[in-house]
C-alpha cells in the first residue's frame, strides 16, 4: 500500500512539474480543427493571428530575439517610423509581444506596455486586399530577419474570421515567394468511414500530415 | 487509587492500560485523489498541444503555356458561401449551380472521385468573401479526408459570385 501510494505521488509530481501552463494569451483564438498530427513548431515561429473579427496581428517566439530586433529596426527605417529604443524594446524584450497596428500608428501602439495595451481597441495590421497589405513589408522583414534559418510561419485564425483576412495574408506570402505555411488546428480523429480513415486502417499509421 | 508517579514500577494486576491508539491511518482516500490528480494531469499535457496543418501554395503562373491544364470532365468546383453553405458544380459552367452543406460535401467529393480518372480529378476551391475562415480550413481539411491528391484554392470570379447571390436569394439566405 505505501509503496503504491509513494509511486503514485512520485508521477502525480512529475506530471505536475512536466506540465507547461499556457501562458495567458493577450489574443484569445478558438483554431479549427483538423486531421492532422503533426504537432505545431515552437522554435523560430512567426505566427500570424486572425482574431474573430479578422483583424491580423503578427509576434515572433520570444527565444528569437536578435530576429525580432532585426525586424523592428528594418520596418523603423524603411517607412520612417522613428521609434524610440523603449518603444521597440517594448516589441523586442516582452514575453508574447504582438504588433497589431498599422505602420502609421505604430509609434503610440509600441508606447503602450502590455498591461495598457490589454483595454486599448487595437486596429490590426492592414492585409485585406494587394494594395494596402502591410504584412507584405512585414514578411520581408522577417525573411530577412531570419535568412539562413528556417522560419516557420503559422497563421491561428478564429473560426468565426472571415475568408479575405486570410486571402489577404496569403497574397502577402505569396508576394515574398513564401510558399510554405502551417496553420495552427485542434486536433480530431479522421472521421468514420472516410477515405483517409480507410488509408490508416490499412496501414497501421496514423501520422497526417 | 495507583498514585505511583514512575520509577519504573509496573501497575498492578486489574488496573486497565490507556487504549494504545493504532498509529496506521487509512490511506485510501489519500491514493484515490492522488490518482484523480494523475488522470487530469496526463489528459491535460496532451490535449493542449496544439497541431499544425501543412500548406503549400503554388507559384503564380503569368504565362499560360506554363499553367497547369484540367480536364473539364474531371473538375468539381465547391464554392463556399454565406451561412456554412457549399454550392459546387461540375466542369466548367457555374450555371448549374448545386447547394450543399459542410455535412453532405464528403458524398459530393467522393462520389465525383469514382465516377472520375484518378489521374484527372481536381477539386478547385473558391472561397467567397462571405465564406469564414473555419469553412476555408474545413474544406482543405476534407480534401485530405477524401483522398484528394490535387486540389487548388482559387479566387472566385464576379460571374460565379453572382450565381451563389441569385441562389442565395432564392434559397432565402440573407
Amino acid at each position: 500500500m505505501t509503496a503504491m501510494c509513494d509511486v503514485a505521488f512520485l508521477l502525480l509530481s512529475f506530471f505536475i512539474l512536466a506540465t507547461k501552463f499556457k501562458p495567458p494569451e493577450a489574443l484569445s483564438v478558438i483554431t479549427p480543427s483538423s486531421v492532422s498530427t503533426k504537432t505545431a513548431p515552437e522554435k523560430d515561429v512567426v505566427l500570424v493571428t486572425i482574431d474573430k473579427d479578422g483583424k491580423v496581428y503578427l509576434s515572433v517566439s520570444d527565444a528569437n530575439v536578435a530576429e525580432k530586433k532585426t525586424m523592428i529596426d528594418a520596418i523603423n527605417t524603411s517607412k520612417n517610423i522613428g521609434l524610440s529604443d523603449a518603444e521597440k524594446a517594448n516589441f523586442v524584450n516582452i514575453p508574447n509581444a504582438y504588433i497589431g497596428a498599422p505602420f502609421s500608428q505604430l509609434k503610440s501602439y509600441l508606447d503602450k506596455n502590455p498591461e495598457q495595451l490589454r483595454n486599448v481597441i487595437k486596429p490590426g495590421i492592414p492585409a485585406v486586399d494587394s494594395t494596402n497589405n502591410e504584412m507584405i513589408d512585414w514578411f520581408r522583414a522577417a525573411q530577412d530577419a531570419f535568412q539562413g534559418r528556417k522560419m516557420n510561419i503559422l497563421v491561428k485564425g478564429d473560426d468565426a474570421s472571415k475568408y479575405p483576412s486570410l486571402q489577404g495574408v496569403i497574397i502577402a506570402l505569396k508576394k515574398n515567394d513564401l510558399m510554405k505555411f502551417q496553420v495552427v488546428t485542434s486536433p480530431v480523429p479522421p472521421p468514420l468511414g472516410s477515405e483517409l480513415y480507410k488509408a490508416q486502417q490499412a496501414t497501421g499509421t496514423k501520422a497526417v500530415d | 487509587m495507583d498514585t505511583s508517579g514512575g520509577g519504573g514500577h509496573k501497575k498492578g494486576p486489574g488496573v486497565k492500560k490507556g487504549k494504545k491508539l493504532s498509529t496506521r491511518v487509512d490511506l485510501t482516500p489519500m491514493v484515490d485523489l492522488g490518482f484523480l490528480l494523475i488522470t487530469f494531469f496526463i489528459f491535460t499535457t496532451t490535449m493542449s498541444q496544439p497541431t499544425a496543418m501543412r500548406l503549400f501554395l503554388p507559384k503564380d503562373v503569368k504565362n499560360p503555356d506554363e499553367q497547369n491544364k484540367v480536364k473539364n470532365s474531371a473538375v468539381i468546383t465547391l464554392m463556399l458561401g454565406k451561412s456554412d453553405k457549399i454550392y459546387y458544380y461540375e466542369g466548367d459552367s457555374a450555371a448549374g449551380l448545386k447547394a450543399t452543406d459542410f455535412k453532405n460535401v464528403r458524398d459530393i467529393v467522393v462520389d465525383k472521385k469514382r465516377r472520375t480518372d484518378a489521374k484527372d480529378f481536381v477539386v478547385i476551391i473558391k472561397p467567397t468573401v462571405d465564406a469564414t475562415y473555419k469553412n476555408t480550413i474545413n474544406i482543405l481539411d476534407e480534401m485530405t479526408i477524401d483522398g484528394v491528391k490535387r486540389y487548388a484554392m482559387v479566387d472566385i470570379s464576379p460571374v460565379e459570385y453572382n450565381y451563389i447571390k441569385a441562389t442565395e436569394k432564392a434559397n432565402g439566405i440573407n
